[in-house]
């Protein structure tokens, strides 16, 4: 696919077309996406798969007597699209009257012009793709004599267009480019087996960290080895980035002004409090081209915008889409998320911590007695954003007297999201894009229960 | 909305356009997915949202590689286009297959649909929704929010490979699920239930959502009384069809074909060993009626089977898709070929996976558990498969002090290792349940699935709370 191929200007035109069948009194927005990925997966020195794809979808939300309906579909066909606008349409007809809904109106602020398409990925040849996905497996396995297998090595890429058109005025059309390579990793000490996993994450090819991946693989599986289940007591964790991108996602779906509005936020009532340590500072800010979930609009056309949600470890402001903005008396924070087949939500994009000046090591040189976390599952499972209940299976290592010490796994680690805010005790320097809603930085929290043995 | 599922020579066509290039085997799948969902939240009915998926999916296998491609366009001229990107991709080489004539094949669906949803008026499901919701709230004041959703699927999907296989099958698939939030001097709490089958609109016929409603209410309620969960190991008792998550995660995911190949599972190699206690007895089931993963036919178009997983804590046998069967040189897969979509590549799956009976009284065993947690409800879990270590969450627990339930516990996560926990499985329950309907996620690809148990108790396993 070509640079221009994407077609954005088209898929404008077909909102443009939509738009225009709006009745009196009716308000019509409608979704458009088109993107082209491909991903190529290794195994054993070979192409295992090799996957090429097109995707089309388009969604359509109308409002009309103060209720709202939306469909979806996976075409741009004309047929379909009209199919859709009808469905959307008798939909509309069963929704609560609720004098908040309504699609965005032009709030007046500047789009960012931001550089987040690579042309040269749209050109690039599927051999390199190959070569990357190749190299990537190769490097993993010869990395370390331990190392005995890699379940999976990555290159995926993709291409996507997307236009937001509705009937108020509203006309954006983005377009972006993303590639990563990731890799999970297996190595083996007798009849244990331990994994880890590396990626490495860009707009193009250019940015990727093929070395830098491979080796993370491999330390992450490789100082596993050995691991037994900690004792269990309440102790110091010190988060690799990987775990702390996911905790502040999950903090930053507590600060969403859908979950306050109707009650679901653990944060609700407390703008101005301080719910954090005080030198916990957290901004949502797509419009930093350099993170992962950058973008010039949100899921509703208007302009992203850096939002700073604690400042100091004061809770500033929650994030509102166009619905939750109008009914909290207050206005779109640009924060509306969504995909084609859904109505827009209120989330993050790009969270951030702001860094310390501490390095890792350094961090890790000041804790007497603790635990690394390197990695963490069942998120989903256990940990309730609405109680603030935090428990999490993890793997890691012991820090004894400011040193890594021994691998540990099959253990969890418990809090809840509302003390642990507060018990942080350092954020490191290290800040890593990751392929996230938010950024990594090892994160240094105190007075955590750790349950093993 | 029209629908226009290619013939049997357009499908032929494609497969040959697949295999010009050479290439062992080809598969032409076709899906074309109508759902609809209305969600029932903070008192108002917030959305109705109608959506439409079809295409097609085109593999191609040369050699050790496979070539995918997938396309919207349904037309001759678009099927074309996708073989011949899927050919490209397959990296041409193997042998030049060619295409066998396409043959009907039928196989039984697990039950009839008898209520098509889109046949049911919008208005309807509307009102199912809102006696949920005041249902829920009529459990007591601190109810603060109700959110209810109602959701159905219409899959149809046509399956055509190089073999001569050609088979079709019609999905249906209705669900309801309830979540409650409680407002109490400790905070929030929050409570759910779902129920969710492979049926259509008769669903309601037996399920009454104001049950589901009060007991989603109820575990949010009993909760503000709850207690932080203990920290550490200790005897672990799952009440009836909960246990199924922990089956899945310990071992379910360690028993399917592509891990094994990849070295990936603790379980590799392990066929006719001893693996869990002799009480257990691990079925995958796709044949299962009604329940949430049953089929009539896999994506790969083979029928649905119910294969012994573990019998009588002997290792029997993994699940198997298409390819992981031929590189074992096996006749066929087991039916458990599974994917997302069309825009996916099929791989192994469960469907629906459960324990067979014990013979043990449920009170009983509460009874000879001097103490330890009870957990009457989970929330998902997760599994490294290469450690079998894995997760589980507890939404609905309580500590049993004495042989006895007391207080209600809050939220956590449980953790294990597979291999060891099926040994420490002491004490099955002859009160077996299906499970609340799940979405399995692998490799980037979310299916439907099911899972049983009756009670059952473990040892021992770590409690991920914050009490000492």
């Amino acid at each position: 696919m070509h640079d221009d191929d994407l077609g954005g200007e088209a898929l404008a035109a077909l909102g443009d077309r939509v738009v225009a069948q709006a009745a009196p009194g009716e308000q019509i927005e409608v979704v458009l996406v088109h993107s082209a990925e491909t991903e190529v997966r290794a195994w054993e020195g070979e192409v295992e798969s090799f996957a090429s794809a097109t995707a089309h979808g388009v969604g359509i939300r109308v409002v009309s007597d103060q209720r709202q309906g939306f469909a979806h579909a996976g075409s741009h066909d004309e047929a379909i699209v009209a199919e859709t606008l009808a469905a959307a349409r008798d939909n509309a007809a069963f929704g609560t009257a609720d004098e908040f809904l309504g699609v965005a109106e032009p709030d007046g602020m500047a789009v960012p012009e931001m550089d987040l398409y690579r042309p040269d990925l749209a050109a690039t040849d599927p051999e390199t793709k190959i070569r990357m996905a190749l190299e990537l497996e190769r490097a993993v396995r010869e990395g370390d004599r331990r190392i005995c297998g890699v379940e999976s090595a990555d290159y995926v890429d993709a291409l996507s267009v997307g236009a937001v058109v509705t009937s108020t005025g509203i006309r954006s059309v983005g377009r972006d480019s993303s590639c990563y390579l990731s890799v999970y990793s297996l190595a083996a000490d007798g009849d244990e087996t331990q994994t880890g996993f590396g990626f490495s994450v860009g707009r193009g090819i250019e940015d990727l960290d093929l070395q830098q991946a491979a080796e993370d693989a491999v330390e992450r599986a490789v100082r596993l080895l050995g691991a037994g289940k900690p004792a269990s007591r309440r102790t110091t964790v010190v988060f690799d980035p990987w775990v702390t991108a996911q905790f502040l996602g999950i903090v930053g779906s507590t600060l969403s002004g859908e979950a306050v509005l109707k009650r679901r936020s653990l944060f609700a009532d407390r703008l101005g409090e301080t719910v954090a340590a005080p030198f916990f500072t957290l901004t949502d800010d797509p419009t930093d081209t350099a993170a992962f979930g950058a973008s010039e609009t949100d899921g509703e056309g208007l302009a992203t915008r850096r939002n700073e949600l604690m400042a100091a470890g004061v809770l500033q402001r929650f994030l509102h889409n166009s619905y939750t903005g109008r009914r909290s008396g207050t206005a779109s924070t640009g924060s509306a998320v969504r995909g084609y087949a859904g109505t827009p939500g209120v989330g993050c994009m790009a969270l951030t911590v702001v860094p310390g000046d501490a390095a890792p090591d350094e961090l890790i040189a000041g804790v007497d007695d603790g635990v690394l976390v390197q990695g963490v599952s069942g998120l989903h499972s256990g940990v309730n954003p609405v109680s603030g209940d935090f428990s999490t299976g993890a793997e890691g290592l012991l820090i004894r007297r400011g040193e890594l010490a021994e691998p540990i796994r099959e253990f969890t680690v418990a809090s809840t999201l509302q003390r642990m805010l507060l018990d942080v005790e350092a954020v490191g320097s290290d800040l890593t894009r990751l392929p996230m809603t938010a950024a990594g930085v090892t994160l240094v929290v105190a007075d955590v229960t750790v349950s093993g043995k | 909305m029209t629908s226009t599922m290619p013939d049997a020579d357009v499908l032929d066509a494609t497969l040959r356009a697949a295999l010009r290039t050479g290439g062992d085997f080809a598969e032409v799948f076709v899906e074309d997915r109508r759902s609809s969902r209305a969600r029932f939240d903070d008192g108002k009915v917030e959305e109705l949202v109608s959506g439409r998926l079809s295409g097609a999916g085109i593999r191609v296998r040369s050699g050790s590689s496979v070539g995918f491609a997938h396309t919207a366009d349904l037309t001759p001229a678009g099927l074309h286009n996708a073989a011949r990107t899927a050919a490209a991709a397959a990296r041409a080489g193997g042998s030049q297959a060619s295409s066998a004539k396409l043959a009907r094949q039928q196989a039984p669906a697990p039950n009839e649909v008898t209520v098509a949803p889109d046949a049911v008026a919008k208005a309807r499901k509307v009102a199912l929704l809102q006696l949920a919701d005041e249902a829920a709230r009529a459990e007591g004041s601190a109810i603060s929010q109700v959110a209810c959703l109602y959701g159905d699927s219409h899959r149809s999907i046509l399956v055509a490979n190089s073999d001569g296989l050609l088979a079709s099958d019609e999905q249906v698939k209705t669900l309801f699920s309830v979540s409650a939030v409680a407002v109490g001097d400790t905070g929030m709490q929050t409570g759910r239930e779902s129920v969710g089958r492979t049926v259509g609109f008769e669903l309601f016929d037996t399920v009454d959502v104001t049950n589901l409603a009060r007991t989603a209410a109820r575990r949010a309620l009993r909760k503000l009384e709850a207690r932080p969960a203990p920290s550490g190991a200790m005897p672990v008792v799952i009440g009836p069809g909960g246990g199924g998550v922990l089956f899945h995660e310990a071992c379910g995911h360690g028993l399917e074909a592509d891990l094994i190949a990849k070295e990936a599972s603790v379980f590799g190699g392990r066929i006719g060993e001893q693996v869990a206690n002799p009480m257990v007895t691990l079925i995958d089931d796709g044949t299962m009626a009604t329940e949430w993963g049953c089929y009539a036919i896999d994506d790969e178009g083979r029928p649905a089977q119910r294969n012994v997983l573990i019998a009588d804590g002997v290792l029997m046998d993994y699940m198997w898709d298409r390819l992981r069967a031929d590189r074992a040189d096996r006749s066929t897969s087991s039916g458990n070929g599974r994917r997302e979509s069309y825009q996916h590549l099929p791989m192994v799956r469960m469907t629906n996976t459960y324990i067979a009976n014990g013979d043990s009284e449920p009170d009983d065993i509460v009874a000879d558990t001097p103490n330890g947690v009870y957990v009457a409800h989970l929330g998902g879990g997760q599994v490294n498969t290469a450690t079998g270590d894995f997760v589980f969450g507890m939404t609905e627990a309580y500590l049993i002090e004495d042989g006895r339930l007391t207080a209600p516990i809050r939220d956590g996560n449980l953790i294990g290792n597979g291999p060891e926990v099926l040994m420490l499985i002491d004490a099955l329950g002859n009160d077996f349940a299906m499970g609340s309907p799940g979405t399995c996620g692998k490799d980037g690809q979310g299916v439907p699935v099911g899972d049983g148990t009756p009670t059952l108790r473990v040892q021992r396993l770590t409690v991920g709370g914050t009490a000492a």
